[in-house]
Protein backbone atom coordinates (compact mmCIF):
# COMPACT_ATOMS: atom_id res chain seq x y z
CA UNK A 1 0.00 0.00 0.00
CA UNK A 2 1.42 3.49 -1.16
CA UNK A 3 3.02 5.26 2.00
CA UNK A 4 4.10 8.40 -0.04
CA UNK A 5 2.55 9.74 -2.90
CA UNK A 6 4.69 10.35 -6.22
CA UNK A 7 2.50 9.79 -8.68
CA UNK A 8 -0.85 11.53 -9.27
CA UNK A 9 -3.02 10.50 -11.69
CA UNK A 10 -6.10 12.57 -12.70
CA UNK A 11 -9.65 11.68 -14.60
CA UNK A 12 -10.55 14.76 -16.36
CA UNK A 13 -8.80 17.08 -18.30
CA UNK A 14 -10.76 19.65 -17.77
CA UNK A 15 -10.75 22.94 -16.44
CA UNK A 16 -10.14 21.68 -12.92
CA UNK A 17 -8.34 18.41 -14.44
CA UNK A 18 -5.59 21.00 -15.78
CA UNK A 19 -5.10 23.24 -13.13
CA UNK A 20 -4.29 20.61 -10.69
CA UNK A 21 -2.75 18.82 -13.11
CA UNK A 22 -0.23 22.08 -13.64
CA UNK A 23 0.10 22.73 -9.76
CA UNK A 24 0.77 19.14 -9.31
CA UNK A 25 3.77 18.93 -11.75
CA UNK A 26 5.06 22.57 -10.39
CA UNK A 27 4.89 20.55 -6.93
CA UNK A 28 7.53 17.42 -8.66
CA UNK A 29 4.82 15.36 -8.47
CA UNK A 30 4.63 12.49 -11.52
CA UNK A 31 1.43 13.70 -13.20
CA UNK A 32 -0.86 11.06 -15.32
CA UNK A 33 -4.69 12.88 -16.89
CA UNK A 34 -7.14 10.94 -18.64
CA UNK A 35 -10.53 11.38 -20.29
CA UNK A 36 -12.98 9.17 -21.07
CA UNK A 37 -11.63 9.12 -24.73
CA UNK A 38 -8.50 7.67 -25.99
CA UNK A 39 -4.75 9.32 -24.65
CA UNK A 40 -3.91 10.25 -28.52
CA UNK A 41 -7.04 12.69 -28.53
CA UNK A 42 -6.26 14.44 -25.66
CA UNK A 43 -2.13 14.66 -26.03
CA UNK A 44 -2.23 17.57 -27.88
CA UNK A 45 -4.24 19.24 -25.25
CA UNK A 46 -2.02 18.12 -22.77
CA UNK A 47 0.71 18.85 -24.27
CA UNK A 48 0.10 22.03 -24.37
CA UNK A 49 -1.75 23.05 -21.36
CA UNK A 50 0.20 20.94 -18.33
CA UNK A 51 3.85 20.32 -20.30
CA UNK A 52 5.28 17.20 -18.42
CA UNK A 53 1.91 15.46 -17.38
CA UNK A 54 1.39 12.32 -19.56
CA UNK A 55 -2.16 11.51 -21.43
CA UNK A 56 -3.61 7.48 -20.58
CA UNK A 57 -6.07 5.94 -20.77
CA UNK A 58 -8.95 6.07 -17.26
CA UNK A 59 -8.33 2.63 -16.49
CA UNK A 60 -4.71 3.39 -16.22
CA UNK A 61 -4.90 6.92 -14.15
CA UNK A 62 -7.07 5.00 -11.87
CA UNK A 63 -4.71 1.88 -11.34
CA UNK A 64 -1.19 3.37 -12.08
CA UNK A 65 -1.07 6.41 -9.07
CA UNK A 66 -0.86 6.85 -6.12
CA UNK A 67 -3.73 9.15 -5.82
CA UNK A 68 -6.47 9.38 -8.40
CA UNK A 69 -8.19 12.58 -8.08
CA UNK A 70 -11.59 12.76 -9.79
CA UNK A 71 -12.27 16.25 -11.69
CA UNK A 72 -14.92 14.87 -14.51
CA UNK A 73 -18.75 16.26 -13.91
CA UNK A 74 -20.02 14.49 -11.36
CA UNK A 75 -22.93 13.06 -13.35
CA UNK A 76 -20.84 11.02 -15.20
CA UNK A 77 -19.11 8.99 -12.09
CA UNK A 78 -21.46 5.85 -12.54
CA UNK A 79 -18.92 5.46 -15.46
CA UNK A 80 -16.06 4.86 -13.61
CA UNK A 81 -14.81 1.02 -13.01
CA UNK A 82 -15.28 0.44 -9.38
CA UNK A 83 -12.37 -2.35 -10.05
CA UNK A 84 -9.68 0.23 -10.66
CA UNK A 85 -10.02 1.80 -7.78
CA UNK A 86 -9.51 -0.64 -5.04
CA UNK A 87 -7.17 0.17 -2.39
CA UNK A 88 -6.68 3.70 -3.93
CA UNK A 89 -6.64 6.78 -2.08
CA UNK A 90 -8.84 8.72 -4.09
CA UNK A 91 -9.35 12.71 -3.82
CA UNK A 92 -13.15 13.29 -4.56
CA UNK A 93 -13.27 16.88 -6.26
CA UNK A 94 -16.59 16.77 -7.74
CA UNK A 95 -19.27 19.15 -6.97
CA UNK A 96 -23.00 18.63 -6.89
CA UNK A 97 -24.73 21.44 -9.09
CA UNK A 98 -28.63 20.48 -9.72
CA UNK A 99 -28.98 23.81 -12.49
CA UNK A 100 -25.92 22.18 -14.81
CA UNK A 101 -26.15 18.82 -13.58
CA UNK A 102 -30.04 18.13 -14.31
CA UNK A 103 -31.78 16.71 -10.57
CA UNK A 104 -30.05 13.83 -9.71
CA UNK A 105 -32.28 12.26 -6.71
CA UNK A 106 -29.05 10.20 -4.80
CA UNK A 107 -27.73 13.32 -4.57
CA UNK A 108 -30.37 15.68 -3.34
CA UNK A 109 -31.05 13.04 -0.98
CA UNK A 110 -27.37 12.74 0.77
CA UNK A 111 -25.68 14.88 3.18
CA UNK A 112 -22.55 14.78 1.21
CA UNK A 113 -22.23 13.58 -3.01
CA UNK A 114 -18.88 11.95 -2.02
CA UNK A 115 -20.76 9.41 0.46
CA UNK A 116 -22.16 8.97 -2.76
CA UNK A 117 -19.29 8.25 -4.29
CA UNK A 118 -17.51 6.24 -1.82
CA UNK A 119 -20.15 3.61 -1.72
CA UNK A 120 -20.25 3.17 -5.89
CA UNK A 121 -16.23 2.58 -4.79
CA UNK A 122 -17.04 0.41 -2.06
CA UNK A 123 -13.35 -0.72 -1.72
CA UNK A 124 -11.50 3.04 -2.40
CA UNK A 125 -10.31 5.73 -0.10
CA UNK A 126 -11.87 8.56 -0.68
CA UNK A 127 -11.24 11.40 0.54
CA UNK A 128 -13.04 14.86 -0.36
CA UNK A 129 -11.25 17.69 -1.12
CA UNK A 130 -10.17 20.56 -3.55
CA UNK A 131 -13.66 20.90 -4.42
CA UNK A 132 -13.99 24.28 -2.32
CA UNK A 133 -11.58 26.34 -3.99
CA UNK A 134 -12.28 27.31 -8.05
CA UNK A 135 -10.21 26.39 -10.17
CA UNK A 136 -8.29 28.95 -11.62
CA UNK A 137 -7.53 30.33 -7.85
CA UNK A 138 -6.03 26.88 -6.95
CA UNK A 139 -3.01 27.75 -9.37
CA UNK A 140 -2.82 31.87 -8.32
CA UNK A 141 -3.38 31.40 -4.91
CA UNK A 142 -1.24 29.03 -4.03
CA UNK A 143 1.48 30.30 -1.46
CA UNK A 144 4.75 28.44 0.59
CA UNK A 145 4.84 27.14 4.25
CA UNK A 146 4.39 29.56 6.50
CA UNK A 147 3.26 32.47 4.46
CA UNK A 148 1.39 34.61 6.86
CA UNK A 149 -1.25 35.17 4.05
CA UNK A 150 -1.79 30.92 3.07
CA UNK A 151 -5.13 29.84 2.70
CA UNK A 152 -6.48 26.53 4.09
CA UNK A 153 -8.41 23.77 2.54
CA UNK A 154 -10.19 21.17 4.17
CA UNK A 155 -10.08 17.50 3.76
CA UNK A 156 -12.35 14.64 5.30
CA UNK A 157 -12.69 11.23 4.70
CA UNK A 158 -13.20 7.64 6.30
CA UNK A 159 -9.27 6.29 6.47
CA UNK A 160 -6.68 8.23 8.75
CA UNK A 161 -4.10 6.91 6.75
CA UNK A 162 -5.54 7.82 3.67
CA UNK A 163 -5.99 11.76 4.96
CA UNK A 164 -3.04 12.02 6.28
CA UNK A 165 -1.35 11.17 3.03
CA UNK A 166 -3.74 13.91 1.16
CA UNK A 167 -3.01 16.53 3.62
CA UNK A 168 0.92 16.13 2.77
CA UNK A 169 -0.20 16.41 -0.83
CA UNK A 170 -2.57 19.68 -0.08
CA UNK A 171 0.22 21.22 1.65
CA UNK A 172 2.85 20.78 -1.51
CA UNK A 173 0.22 22.39 -3.53
CA UNK A 174 0.00 25.02 -1.99
CA UNK A 175 -2.41 25.04 1.24
CA UNK A 176 -2.84 24.30 4.82
CA UNK A 177 -4.48 21.30 4.80
CA UNK A 178 -7.63 21.44 7.49
CA UNK A 179 -8.36 17.63 8.25
CA UNK A 180 -12.28 17.50 8.82
CA UNK A 181 -12.35 13.83 9.66
CA UNK A 182 -15.03 12.03 8.53
CA UNK A 183 -16.34 11.61 5.13
CA UNK A 184 -19.71 12.78 6.56
CA UNK A 185 -18.60 16.10 7.47
CA UNK A 186 -17.66 17.18 3.97
CA UNK A 187 -21.31 18.63 3.80
CA UNK A 188 -19.25 21.04 6.51
CA UNK A 189 -17.19 22.57 3.22
CA UNK A 190 -19.68 21.84 0.82
CA UNK A 191 -21.86 24.60 -1.33
CA UNK A 192 -24.01 26.61 0.69
CA UNK A 193 -21.20 26.99 3.46
CA UNK A 194 -19.20 29.58 4.27
CA UNK A 195 -16.03 27.62 3.04
CA UNK A 196 -17.40 27.12 -0.18
CA UNK A 197 -15.40 29.96 -2.32
CA UNK A 198 -14.55 31.64 0.73
CA UNK A 199 -10.68 32.58 1.27
CA UNK A 200 -9.42 31.61 4.56
CA UNK A 201 -6.66 31.13 6.11
CA UNK A 202 -6.00 27.79 8.54
CA UNK A 203 -7.33 29.22 12.17
CA UNK A 204 -10.05 30.80 10.85
CA UNK A 205 -11.36 27.84 8.98
CA UNK A 206 -10.38 25.95 12.69
CA UNK A 207 -12.58 28.28 14.10
CA UNK A 208 -15.03 27.97 11.90
CA UNK A 209 -15.51 23.73 11.52
CA UNK A 210 -13.43 23.50 14.85
CA UNK A 211 -10.79 21.20 16.52
CA UNK A 212 -13.03 18.29 16.21
CA UNK A 213 -14.96 17.24 13.33
CA UNK A 214 -18.33 18.72 13.32
CA UNK A 215 -20.52 16.09 11.73
CA UNK A 216 -24.54 16.79 12.25
CA UNK A 217 -24.11 20.00 14.40
CA UNK A 218 -22.42 22.30 11.88
CA UNK A 219 -25.20 21.03 9.39
CA UNK A 220 -28.21 22.57 11.41
CA UNK B 1 -8.25 45.75 -32.86
CA UNK B 2 -11.77 45.47 -32.74
CA UNK B 3 -13.28 46.83 -29.34
CA UNK B 4 -17.12 46.88 -28.53
CA UNK B 5 -19.87 46.06 -25.36
CA UNK B 6 -22.00 43.11 -24.72
CA UNK B 7 -24.97 43.17 -22.25
CA UNK B 8 -28.04 40.75 -20.73
CA UNK B 9 -30.23 43.64 -20.89
CA UNK B 10 -30.09 44.87 -17.14
CA UNK B 11 -32.73 46.53 -15.71
CA UNK B 12 -32.69 49.65 -13.59
CA UNK B 13 -33.43 49.84 -10.11
CA UNK B 14 -34.33 53.21 -8.38
CA UNK B 15 -31.80 54.21 -5.79
CA UNK B 16 -34.56 56.09 -3.79
CA UNK B 17 -36.80 53.19 -3.91
CA UNK B 18 -34.64 50.23 -4.50
CA UNK B 19 -37.35 49.26 -6.74
CA UNK B 20 -36.25 47.45 -10.11
CA UNK B 21 -37.20 49.01 -13.55
CA UNK B 22 -39.09 47.40 -15.92
CA UNK B 23 -38.48 44.73 -18.59
CA UNK B 24 -39.50 47.10 -21.27
CA UNK B 25 -37.54 49.86 -19.99
CA UNK B 26 -34.36 47.32 -20.01
CA UNK B 27 -35.20 46.52 -24.13
CA UNK B 28 -35.36 49.99 -25.02
CA UNK B 29 -32.31 50.98 -22.91
CA UNK B 30 -30.39 48.51 -24.76
CA UNK B 31 -31.48 50.10 -28.12
CA UNK B 32 -30.30 53.11 -27.31
CA UNK B 33 -26.75 51.81 -25.97
CA UNK B 34 -26.35 49.96 -29.39
CA UNK B 35 -27.04 53.17 -31.14
CA UNK B 36 -24.62 54.98 -29.23
CA UNK B 37 -21.69 52.96 -29.47
CA UNK B 38 -22.00 52.60 -33.31
CA UNK B 39 -21.42 56.26 -33.56
CA UNK B 40 -18.91 56.48 -30.98
CA UNK B 41 -17.02 54.05 -33.17
CA UNK B 42 -17.01 50.50 -31.48
CA UNK B 43 -16.81 47.83 -33.82
CA UNK B 44 -19.41 45.14 -32.30
CA UNK B 45 -22.19 44.82 -30.07
CA UNK B 46 -23.36 41.71 -28.57
CA UNK B 47 -26.20 40.05 -26.67
CA UNK B 48 -26.09 37.57 -24.40
CA UNK B 49 -29.54 35.93 -23.98
CA UNK B 50 -30.99 35.63 -20.73
CA UNK B 51 -34.16 34.98 -18.90
CA UNK B 52 -34.28 36.49 -15.66
CA UNK B 53 -36.22 39.72 -14.56
CA UNK B 54 -33.14 41.49 -13.59
CA UNK B 55 -31.42 40.11 -17.06
CA UNK B 56 -34.42 40.10 -19.49
CA UNK B 57 -32.36 40.17 -23.09
CA UNK B 58 -34.51 36.87 -24.14
CA UNK B 59 -34.69 38.25 -27.67
CA UNK B 60 -32.06 39.20 -29.12
CA UNK B 61 -32.39 39.10 -32.95
CA UNK B 62 -35.38 41.47 -32.33
CA UNK B 63 -33.40 44.00 -30.51
CA UNK B 64 -30.69 43.61 -33.12
CA UNK B 65 -33.05 43.83 -35.99
CA UNK B 66 -34.07 47.17 -34.41
CA UNK B 67 -30.32 48.07 -34.42
CA UNK B 68 -29.58 47.25 -37.70
CA UNK B 69 -31.77 50.52 -39.04
CA UNK B 70 -30.38 52.67 -36.73
CA UNK B 71 -26.64 52.02 -37.27
CA UNK B 72 -24.38 52.10 -39.49
CA UNK B 73 -21.21 50.17 -39.15
CA UNK B 74 -21.38 48.08 -35.60
CA UNK B 75 -21.51 44.55 -36.10
CA UNK B 76 -24.44 43.29 -34.08
CA UNK B 77 -24.22 39.62 -32.21
CA UNK B 78 -25.29 37.46 -30.02
CA UNK B 79 -23.13 36.78 -26.94
CA UNK B 80 -24.05 34.14 -26.63
CA UNK B 81 -27.06 32.17 -27.95
CA UNK B 82 -28.07 29.33 -25.72
CA UNK B 83 -28.29 26.67 -28.87
CA UNK B 84 -29.03 23.68 -26.83
CA UNK B 85 -32.56 24.93 -25.96
CA UNK B 86 -33.36 26.74 -29.43
CA UNK B 87 -34.37 25.31 -32.70
CA UNK B 88 -30.77 26.15 -34.89
CA UNK B 89 -33.10 26.22 -37.51
CA UNK B 90 -35.29 28.99 -36.17
CA UNK B 91 -31.34 30.72 -34.66
CA UNK B 92 -30.03 30.91 -38.35
CA UNK B 93 -33.16 32.64 -39.85
CA UNK B 94 -33.80 35.34 -37.75
CA UNK B 95 -30.11 36.54 -37.68
CA UNK B 96 -29.44 35.90 -41.65
CA UNK B 97 -32.94 38.37 -41.07
CA UNK B 98 -30.42 40.57 -39.05
CA UNK B 99 -27.44 40.28 -41.23
CA UNK B 100 -29.91 41.26 -45.01
CA UNK B 101 -31.58 44.48 -42.74
CA UNK B 102 -27.70 45.40 -41.44
CA UNK B 103 -26.00 45.00 -44.72
CA UNK B 104 -24.06 41.77 -43.44
CA UNK B 105 -23.12 42.63 -39.66
CA UNK B 106 -24.67 40.21 -38.51
CA UNK B 107 -22.85 37.43 -35.99
CA UNK B 108 -24.01 34.28 -34.27
CA UNK B 109 -22.13 33.39 -30.95
CA UNK B 110 -23.12 29.48 -30.45
CA UNK B 111 -22.81 28.64 -26.58
CA UNK B 112 -24.17 26.31 -23.72
CA UNK B 113 -25.02 29.17 -21.51
CA UNK B 114 -24.15 29.50 -17.95
CA UNK B 115 -27.16 29.95 -16.95
CA UNK B 116 -29.88 27.70 -16.97
CA UNK B 117 -33.61 29.06 -16.97
CA UNK B 118 -34.03 28.20 -20.53
CA UNK B 119 -33.89 24.47 -19.97
CA UNK B 120 -37.35 24.22 -18.34
CA UNK B 121 -39.12 27.27 -20.12
CA UNK B 122 -38.82 25.65 -23.81
CA UNK B 123 -39.17 21.63 -22.31
CA UNK B 124 -35.56 20.46 -22.52
CA UNK B 125 -33.81 18.06 -19.56
CA UNK B 126 -30.60 19.25 -18.19
CA UNK B 127 -29.77 15.42 -18.61
CA UNK B 128 -29.23 16.25 -22.28
CA UNK B 129 -27.04 18.94 -21.77
CA UNK B 130 -24.08 17.78 -23.51
CA UNK B 131 -25.97 15.96 -26.40
CA UNK B 132 -28.09 19.09 -27.17
CA UNK B 133 -25.51 21.10 -27.39
CA UNK B 134 -23.33 18.85 -29.63
CA UNK B 135 -26.42 18.32 -32.39
CA UNK B 136 -27.97 21.88 -32.45
CA UNK B 137 -24.45 23.11 -33.13
CA UNK B 138 -24.33 20.27 -35.90
CA UNK B 139 -27.55 21.43 -37.10
CA UNK B 140 -26.36 25.61 -36.51
CA UNK B 141 -23.29 24.95 -39.03
CA UNK B 142 -25.32 22.50 -41.46
CA UNK B 143 -28.07 25.52 -42.41
CA UNK B 144 -25.11 28.13 -42.53
CA UNK B 145 -23.01 25.98 -44.77
CA UNK B 146 -25.99 25.87 -47.70
CA UNK B 147 -29.68 26.70 -48.29
CA UNK B 148 -30.68 23.27 -49.09
CA UNK B 149 -30.85 20.97 -45.43
CA UNK B 150 -30.77 17.09 -45.58
CA UNK B 151 -29.72 16.67 -41.64
CA UNK B 152 -31.27 13.85 -39.08
CA UNK B 153 -30.78 14.12 -35.73
CA UNK B 154 -32.30 12.84 -32.16
CA UNK B 155 -33.82 15.87 -30.93
CA UNK B 156 -36.31 16.84 -33.76
CA UNK B 157 -37.46 15.56 -37.04
CA UNK B 158 -35.08 15.03 -39.97
CA UNK B 159 -34.62 17.16 -42.42
CA UNK B 160 -34.83 16.45 -46.38
CA UNK B 161 -33.56 19.01 -48.87
CA UNK B 162 -35.27 21.94 -46.75
CA UNK B 163 -35.25 25.38 -48.43
CA UNK B 164 -33.74 27.57 -45.34
CA UNK B 165 -34.30 31.18 -46.57
CA UNK B 166 -33.08 34.26 -46.07
CA UNK B 167 -29.70 33.78 -47.33
CA UNK B 168 -27.02 36.66 -46.15
CA UNK B 169 -25.85 38.16 -49.12
CA UNK B 170 -22.16 36.16 -48.58
CA UNK B 171 -23.74 32.93 -48.13
CA UNK B 172 -23.15 32.29 -45.08
CA UNK B 173 -23.34 34.12 -41.18
CA UNK B 174 -19.98 34.49 -39.10
CA UNK B 175 -20.60 31.71 -36.21
CA UNK B 176 -18.21 31.90 -33.34
CA UNK B 177 -17.71 29.17 -30.54
CA UNK B 178 -18.49 30.56 -27.21
CA UNK B 179 -16.52 28.91 -24.46
CA UNK B 180 -15.57 29.64 -20.55
CA UNK B 181 -12.06 28.04 -20.62
CA UNK B 182 -12.86 24.11 -21.14
CA UNK B 183 -9.93 23.15 -23.04
CA UNK B 184 -11.98 20.87 -25.53
CA UNK B 185 -13.75 23.38 -26.61
CA UNK B 186 -10.94 25.21 -27.78
CA UNK B 187 -10.19 22.01 -29.61
CA UNK B 188 -13.64 21.70 -30.82
CA UNK B 189 -14.16 25.41 -32.25
CA UNK B 190 -10.53 24.55 -34.22
CA UNK B 191 -11.59 20.91 -35.34
CA UNK B 192 -15.24 22.66 -36.77
CA UNK B 193 -13.76 25.28 -38.70
CA UNK B 194 -14.73 28.10 -36.45
CA UNK B 195 -13.46 31.10 -34.57
CA UNK B 196 -13.29 31.13 -31.07
CA UNK B 197 -14.96 33.81 -28.45
CA UNK B 198 -13.33 33.59 -24.39
CA UNK B 199 -15.00 34.65 -22.08
CA UNK B 200 -13.34 35.84 -19.32
CA UNK B 201 -14.84 36.60 -16.49
CA UNK B 202 -12.63 35.91 -13.49
CA UNK B 203 -9.13 35.49 -12.08
CA UNK B 204 -6.22 36.38 -14.44
CA UNK B 205 -7.06 37.19 -18.21
CA UNK B 206 -3.55 36.13 -19.56
CA UNK B 207 -4.59 32.61 -18.45
CA UNK B 208 -6.08 32.30 -21.50
CA UNK B 209 -2.96 32.39 -23.88
CA UNK B 210 -2.28 28.52 -23.64
CA UNK B 211 -5.95 28.02 -24.44
CA UNK B 212 -5.54 30.62 -27.51
CA UNK B 213 -2.49 28.74 -28.36
CA UNK B 214 -3.99 25.36 -27.94
CA UNK B 215 -6.89 26.44 -30.45
CA UNK B 216 -3.99 27.78 -33.07
CA UNK B 217 -2.23 24.26 -33.09
CA UNK B 218 -4.91 22.64 -33.45
CA UNK B 219 -6.48 25.14 -36.19
CA UNK B 220 -3.20 24.00 -37.91
CA UNK B 221 -2.91 20.59 -37.75
CA UNK B 222 -7.02 20.55 -39.69
CA UNK B 223 -5.13 23.13 -41.72
CA UNK B 224 -7.87 25.48 -41.18
CA UNK B 225 -7.06 28.63 -43.57
CA UNK B 226 -5.89 31.76 -41.85
CA UNK B 227 -8.87 33.52 -42.41
CA UNK B 228 -11.18 31.15 -40.25
CA UNK B 229 -8.74 31.36 -37.40
CA UNK B 230 -9.86 34.04 -34.87
CA UNK B 231 -10.10 34.97 -30.93
CA UNK B 232 -12.20 37.34 -29.29
CA UNK B 233 -12.23 37.83 -25.59
CA UNK B 234 -15.59 39.18 -23.65
CA UNK B 235 -14.76 40.27 -20.34
CA UNK B 236 -16.69 42.49 -17.37
CA UNK B 237 -15.52 45.82 -17.70
CA UNK B 238 -16.31 49.55 -16.80
CA UNK B 239 -14.88 53.29 -18.36
CA UNK B 240 -14.96 56.08 -16.18
CA UNK B 241 -13.54 59.62 -16.01
CA UNK B 242 -11.58 59.03 -12.64
CA UNK B 243 -10.45 54.96 -12.21
CA UNK B 244 -10.88 55.14 -8.69
CA UNK B 245 -14.11 56.69 -9.10
CA UNK B 246 -14.79 54.07 -11.30
CA UNK B 247 -13.94 51.25 -9.31
CA UNK B 248 -15.81 52.35 -6.04
CA UNK B 249 -19.12 52.68 -7.99
CA UNK B 250 -18.93 49.85 -10.44
CA UNK B 251 -17.75 47.26 -7.63
CA UNK B 252 -21.16 47.74 -6.00
CA UNK B 253 -22.80 46.57 -9.35
CA UNK B 254 -20.84 43.55 -9.61
CA UNK B 255 -21.20 42.47 -5.86
CA UNK B 256 -24.93 42.41 -6.45
CA UNK B 257 -24.29 40.06 -9.37
CA UNK B 258 -21.66 38.04 -7.64
CA UNK B 259 -24.06 37.63 -4.67
CA UNK B 260 -27.16 36.44 -6.53
CA UNK B 261 -25.11 34.13 -8.77
CA UNK B 262 -23.54 32.88 -5.37
CA UNK B 263 -26.74 32.46 -3.41
CA UNK B 264 -28.01 29.72 -6.31
CA UNK B 265 -24.67 28.16 -6.57
CA UNK B 266 -24.02 28.05 -2.65
CA UNK B 267 -20.67 30.11 -3.37
CA UNK B 268 -19.97 33.15 -0.75
CA UNK B 269 -19.33 36.41 -2.80
CA UNK B 270 -16.57 37.77 -3.18
CA UNK B 271 -15.08 40.42 -1.16
CA UNK B 272 -13.45 44.09 -1.75
CA UNK B 273 -9.89 42.62 -1.95
CA UNK B 274 -10.66 39.78 -4.10
CA UNK B 275 -12.41 42.51 -6.44
CA UNK B 276 -8.98 44.59 -6.32
CA UNK B 277 -6.91 41.99 -7.43
CA UNK B 278 -8.99 41.42 -10.62
CA UNK B 279 -9.61 45.00 -11.61
CA UNK B 280 -6.24 46.13 -11.58
CA UNK B 281 -3.29 44.38 -13.64
CA UNK B 282 -3.67 41.58 -15.10
CA UNK B 283 -7.36 40.84 -13.69
CA UNK B 284 -10.18 40.01 -16.05
CA UNK B 285 -12.23 42.96 -14.94
CA UNK B 286 -11.33 45.60 -16.95
CA UNK B 287 -12.49 48.57 -14.82
CA UNK B 288 -10.98 51.70 -14.43
CA UNK B 289 -9.95 54.92 -16.36
CA UNK B 290 -9.59 55.72 -19.82
CA UNK B 291 -5.76 55.15 -20.27
CA UNK B 292 -5.34 52.43 -17.76
CA UNK B 293 -8.18 50.15 -19.71
CA UNK B 294 -6.57 51.03 -23.10
CA UNK B 295 -3.10 49.77 -21.43
CA UNK B 296 -4.42 46.57 -19.71
CA UNK B 297 -6.02 46.15 -22.90
CA UNK B 298 -3.19 46.27 -25.09
CA UNK B 299 -0.92 43.98 -22.35
CA UNK B 300 -3.75 40.77 -22.91
CA UNK B 301 -3.33 41.37 -26.29
CA UNK B 302 0.84 40.84 -25.89
CA UNK B 303 -0.15 37.41 -24.63
CA UNK B 304 -4.06 36.24 -26.83
CA UNK B 305 -3.54 38.00 -29.78
CA UNK B 306 -7.06 38.65 -29.61
CA UNK B 307 -8.82 40.54 -33.20
CA UNK B 308 -11.57 41.98 -30.75
CA UNK B 309 -12.62 42.57 -26.74
CA UNK B 310 -15.96 43.31 -25.50
CA UNK B 311 -17.10 44.29 -22.20
CA UNK B 312 -19.91 43.88 -20.34
CA UNK B 313 -20.19 47.11 -18.73
CA UNK B 314 -24.03 47.25 -17.30
CA UNK B 315 -24.32 44.36 -14.69
CA UNK B 316 -26.22 44.65 -11.58
CA UNK B 317 -28.42 47.77 -12.32
CA UNK B 318 -25.62 49.97 -13.43
CA UNK B 319 -27.63 53.26 -14.14
CA UNK B 320 -28.36 53.91 -18.21
CA UNK B 321 -26.17 57.68 -18.13
CA UNK B 322 -23.34 55.91 -16.35
CA UNK B 323 -23.69 53.10 -19.08
CA UNK B 324 -23.76 55.29 -21.57
CA UNK B 325 -20.83 57.38 -20.78
CA UNK B 326 -18.61 54.41 -20.24
CA UNK B 327 -19.36 53.58 -23.91
CA UNK B 328 -18.77 57.10 -25.47
CA UNK B 329 -15.08 56.73 -23.24
CA UNK B 330 -14.47 53.48 -24.65
CA UNK B 331 -15.06 54.41 -28.21
CA UNK B 332 -13.40 57.95 -28.17
CA UNK B 333 -10.98 57.94 -25.66
CA UNK B 334 -9.95 53.93 -25.22
CA UNK B 335 -10.29 52.90 -28.79
CA UNK B 336 -8.03 55.56 -29.99
CA UNK B 337 -5.45 54.62 -27.42
CA UNK B 338 -5.14 51.17 -28.59
CA UNK B 339 -5.18 51.72 -31.90
CA UNK B 340 -2.55 53.86 -31.38
CA UNK B 341 0.01 51.72 -29.59
CA UNK B 342 -0.70 48.47 -31.53
CA UNK B 343 -0.07 50.34 -34.64
CA UNK B 344 3.27 51.80 -32.55
CA UNK B 345 4.37 48.08 -31.38
CA UNK B 346 2.46 45.59 -33.25
CA UNK B 347 2.29 42.57 -31.33
CA UNK B 348 4.97 39.30 -32.08
CA UNK B 349 3.38 37.59 -35.13
CA UNK B 350 4.05 34.50 -33.31
CA UNK B 351 1.31 35.65 -31.05
CA UNK B 352 -2.14 35.01 -33.16
CA UNK B 353 -2.41 35.64 -36.72
CA UNK B 354 -5.45 37.39 -37.07
N1 LIG C 1 -14.94 24.80 -12.05
C1 LIG C 1 -14.48 24.86 -10.81
O1 LIG C 1 -13.91 25.90 -10.39
C2 LIG C 1 -14.58 23.66 -9.88
C3 LIG C 1 -13.99 23.72 -8.60
C4 LIG C 1 -13.99 22.59 -7.79
C5 LIG C 1 -14.59 21.43 -8.26
N2 LIG C 1 -15.20 21.38 -9.47
C6 LIG C 1 -15.77 20.10 -9.94
O2 LIG C 1 -14.78 19.45 -10.77
C7 LIG C 1 -15.41 18.69 -11.78
C8 LIG C 1 -14.88 19.09 -13.15
O3 LIG C 1 -15.21 20.46 -13.40
P1 LIG C 1 -14.61 21.23 -14.65
O4 LIG C 1 -14.99 22.66 -14.49
O5 LIG C 1 -13.18 20.89 -14.82
O6 LIG C 1 -15.46 20.55 -15.85
P2 LIG C 1 -15.05 20.44 -17.40
O7 LIG C 1 -14.15 21.56 -17.75
O8 LIG C 1 -16.32 20.23 -18.11
O9 LIG C 1 -14.17 19.09 -17.51
C9 LIG C 1 -14.66 17.79 -17.30
C10 LIG C 1 -13.62 16.76 -17.78
O10 LIG C 1 -14.01 15.44 -17.41
C11 LIG C 1 -13.83 14.56 -18.51
N3 LIG C 1 -14.68 13.39 -18.41
C12 LIG C 1 -16.00 13.27 -18.69
N4 LIG C 1 -16.41 12.01 -18.45
C13 LIG C 1 -15.33 11.32 -18.03
C14 LIG C 1 -15.11 9.96 -17.62
N5 LIG C 1 -16.11 9.09 -17.62
N6 LIG C 1 -13.86 9.60 -17.23
C15 LIG C 1 -12.87 10.47 -17.23
N7 LIG C 1 -13.01 11.77 -17.60
C16 LIG C 1 -14.22 12.18 -17.99
C17 LIG C 1 -14.16 15.45 -19.69
O11 LIG C 1 -13.61 14.94 -20.90
P3 LIG C 1 -14.41 14.03 -21.91
O12 LIG C 1 -15.84 14.45 -21.89
O13 LIG C 1 -13.74 14.25 -23.22
O14 LIG C 1 -14.21 12.62 -21.41
C18 LIG C 1 -13.44 16.74 -19.28
O15 LIG C 1 -12.07 16.63 -19.57
C19 LIG C 1 -16.92 18.91 -11.63
O16 LIG C 1 -17.45 17.83 -10.90
C20 LIG C 1 -17.00 20.18 -10.80
O17 LIG C 1 -18.16 20.20 -10.00
C21 LIG C 1 -15.19 22.48 -10.29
Amino acid sequence: MTSTISTVGILGAGRVGMALARQALKAGYDVKIATAKPPTEIALMVDLLAPGATSVSADTAARDSDVVILALPLGKYRTLHPENFAGQIVIDAMNYWAPTDGTIAEFEDEASSSEVVQRFLPDARVVRSLSHIGYHELEEQALPPGDPERQALALAGNDAEARRLVAGFIDRLGYDPFDAGELAAARNFDGGTPIFGGRMRLDEMRRLLGEAPLVGEAAE
Amino acid sequence: MELGIYSFGDVQRDPATRKLGSTAEATRNLLEAIKLADEVGLDYFGIGEHHTYEMPASAAPVILAAAASVTKTIRLGSAVSVISTDDPVRIFQQFATVSALSNGRAEITAGRGSSTESFPLFGYSLNDYDELYAEKLDLLLAVNAAERVTWSGKFRPALDDALVVPRPDSGSLPIWLGTGGNPQSSVRAALLGLPISYAIIGGQAARFAPLAELYRRAAQQVQLPGASVKVSVASPGFVGDDAKAAKDMWYGHWYEIMATVGKIRGFVPPSRAHFEHEANGGGALFVGGPEEIAERIVALHRSLGHMRQFFQMDVGQVPQKDFLHAIELLGTRVKPLVDAELAANPSKPEVGND
